[in-house]
C-alpha cells in the first residue's frame, strides 16, 4: 500500500495549503446553517408548553455544551497522534483546538445560568450538567496553562499530549461521579432535557445548530491551525514565500 | 552499560528489587527530614481547624459540614506535598539516572508514588479521625472514615504523579499543579465525602467504598505510566 498521503499530512506546507482551502467549505455553510437554525428556533419554532419562549435558549445552550465535549475529544485524539506518531501537525492541531473549547464551555456556561435564571429562579444551581461542564472549563484552562507554562515548544507539546489524554479518560468518570452527586444531594431538577417526545419542529432547528456549530468549529480551528503553523514554522522558508 | 554511580541498582538489578531500592532510599531520605513530613500534617489541621473559627464552634452544624471539611483539606495537603515529589530529583539529576539505569521507568515511577503515600496519604488518613473529633464527629464513623481517606489518598496520590510529572519543566509549577490536579481529582473527593457522610450517619457505606477502591484500582494501573511518560517528556 502506498503510504505517501499519511506522510504528506506531517508536512506543514501542505497542511498549511489544506486548510486554508478547506476553511471556506466549513465556513460558508456554517454560516448559513447557524443563520437558518436561528430564524427556524427563535421564529418558527413553538413555544414550549411549560416554559414559554425561555426554553430556546436551548439554541445555543446545548450545541454549545455538545461541541465542548466534543472539541475535547478532537483535541487529546490530536494530541495523541502527535506522540505516537511525533507529528508536529497533529500537536499544532492539539493547540489550536484548546481555545475553541475553552470558549464553547463559556458559553454553555453562560447560557445554561441564563436559561437558569427563569427556570430555578436563580443564575446559578448545581445541576449536574452545569457542575460538569465546569469542570471540563478547569481542564481546559489546566492544559492551556501547562502548554503555556512550558518553554520548550516540543516539550510543551508532549507533555500537554499527555494531559489531554489524562483527561480525556477522566471525562466520562468525572460527568458520572457528578451524576450520582447530584442524585444525592438533590431533588430531580424541573428541568427534563431528555424528552424522547420533543416534537419534530422544535427538534429540527436544534440539529441544524448543532451541525452548523460543528462547522463553524472546524473552519475556526482550521483558520487557528494555519496560523499556529506559521507561528511555529517562522523561520522555514516556505513560511516567506507563502506570505510573499 | 555500567551502573550510574548514585543509585543503589543497575541493569542487572530485578525490576522489583529495584522499585523496593528507589522506595526504601525515599523513605530513608524522608525520615532524615522529619520537618517536611510533618508539614501537610500542620496544614491539614490549621485548615479544619479553621473552620470552627470561621463558621461556628456549634458541633452539631460542624459535624454537618464535616466530611467536606476532611476531604478537602485532606486533598489539599496532598497537594502540597506532591511539589517536592520530583522536583529535588530532578535538580540533582537522579530522574536522569532513572532514564538511563536500564530499569523500567514506570516501576521507579510507581514506587516514588508509593512513598509519596506512606510519606503523606497514610500519615493524613491517621490523623484524620481526631480532626474528625474536633469537627463533632462521633467516634463510631472512625473506621468508615479511615477505610475511605486511605483508598482515597492512594488515587489522589496516583493523580498528583502524574501533575507533578507534568509540571517538571514549569518554573514556579505550585499553583498550576493544583489546577492540573484538582478537577482530576473530583470523583475521589465526591465518593469520598459521600463514604465519610454515610459514616458518620451510621449507615453502611460499601457502595461508595467500592467505588473508591475501583478508582484506585484504575489509577494503580495507568497513572503510572502517564506519569512515567510526563517524567520521561520533563527530564529529556
Amino acid at each position: 500500500m502506498n503510504w505517501t498521503w499519511f506522510h504528506k499530512f506531517g508536512s506543514p506546507p501542505h497542511i498549511y495549503r489544506i486548510a486554508g482551502s478547506l476553511a471556506p467549505w466549513f465556513g460558508w455553510p456554517a454560516g448559513l446553517l447557524i443563520i437558518a437554525a436561528l430564524y427556524a428556533g427563535l421564529v418558527l419554532a413553538p413555544p414550549d408548553y411549560q416554559q414559554g419562549d425561555g426554553f430556546r435558549i436551548i439554541y445555543v445552550h446545548a450545541p454549545s455544551a455538545w461541541l465542548s465535549v466534543m472539541i475535547y475529544g478532537v483535541m487529546a485524539t490530536a494530541a495523541a497522534i502527535g506522540l505516537i506518531w511525533r507529528m508536529k501537525v497533529a500537536h499544532a492541531a492539539a493547540a489550536s483546538c484548546a481555545g475553541i473549547g475553552a470558549w464553547f464551555t463559556v458559553v454553555s456556561l453562560i447560557t445554561g445560568m441564563l436559561w437558569g435564571k427563569p427556570m430555578w429562579g436563580t443564575y446559578w444551581v448545581w445541576d449536574p450538567r452545569l457542575t460538569a461542564q465546569l469542570v471540563l472549563l478547569f481542564l481546559y484552562l489546566g492544559y492551556m496553562g501547562l502548554r503555556s507554562g512550558i518553554d520548550d515548544l516540543g516539550r510543551a507539546d508532549r507533555a500537554s499530549a499527555v494531559l489531554a489524554i489524562v483527561g480525556v479518560i477522566n471525562i466520562p468518570i468525572i460527568r458520572y461521579s457528578v451524576e450520582w452527586w447530584n442524585s444525592i444531594h438533590q431533588a430531580p431538577s424541573v428541568m427534563k432535557m431528555d424528552r424522547p417526545s420533543m416534537p419534530m419542529d422544535m427538534l429540527a432547528p436544534l440539529l441544524m445548530m448543532l451541525l452548523g456549530f460543528t462547522l463553524y468549529f472546524a473552519a475556526v480551528m482550521l483558520v487557528r491551525l494555519r496560523a499556529e503553523i506559521l507561528r511555529r514554522e517562522r523561520s522555514a522558508s516556505w513560511v516567506k514565500e507563502a506570505l510573499q | 552499560m555500567s551502573a550510574p554511580e548514585n543509585l543503589p541498582f543497575g541493569v542487572r538489578t530485578g525490576a522489583l528489587a529495584a522499585a523496593f531500592k528507589v522506595l526504601n532510599r525515599d523513605l530513608r531520605l524522608a525520615v532524615r527530614r522529619p520537618g517536611q513530613l510533618l508539614q501537610p500534617l500542620a496544614f491539614f489541621a490549621v485548615v479544619t481547624l479553621l473552620f470552627p473559627l470561621g463558621y461556628t464552634p456549634e458541633l452539631e452544624k460542624l459535624r454537618a459540614i464535616a466530611p467536606g471539611v476532611l476531604w478537602v483539606g485532606a486533598l489539599l495537603a496532598s497537594m502540597l506535598a506532591l511539589e517536592s515529589l520530583f522536583r529535588e530529583d530532578a535538580a540533582d539529576g537522579t530522574l536522569e539516572q532513572f532514564l538511563i539505569c536500564g530499569q523500567p521507568l514506570v516501576g521507579l515511577i510507581a514506587a516514588k508514588t508509593l512513598s509519596h503515600w506512606l510519606l503523606t496519604g497514610l500519615p493524613l488518613t491517621l490523623m484524620a479521625p481526631i480532626l474528625g473529633i474536633a469537627l463533632g464527629v462521633p467516634v463510631a464513623a472512625m473506621p468508615g472514615i479511615l477505610s475511605s481517606l486511605a483508598l482515597g489518598s492512594v488515587t489522589l496520590s496516583l493523580i498528583g504523579a502524574v501533575g507533578a510529572g507534568l509540571t517538571l519543566g514549569v518554573r514556579r509549577g505550585g499553583v498550576l499543579l493544583s489546577l492540573l490536579t484538582l478537577p482530576l481529582a473530583v470523583p475521589v473527593l465526591i465518593f469520598g465525602a459521600r463514604a465519610t457522610e454515610l459514616a458518620i450517619a451510621g449507615e453502611s457505606l460499601t457502595g461508595p467504598l467500592y467505588l473508591l477502591a475501583s478508582l484506585a484500582v484504575l489509577g494503580a494501573t495507568l497513572a503510572p505510566l502517564a506519569a512515567a511518560a510526563a517524567v520521561r517528556i520533563g527530564v529529556e
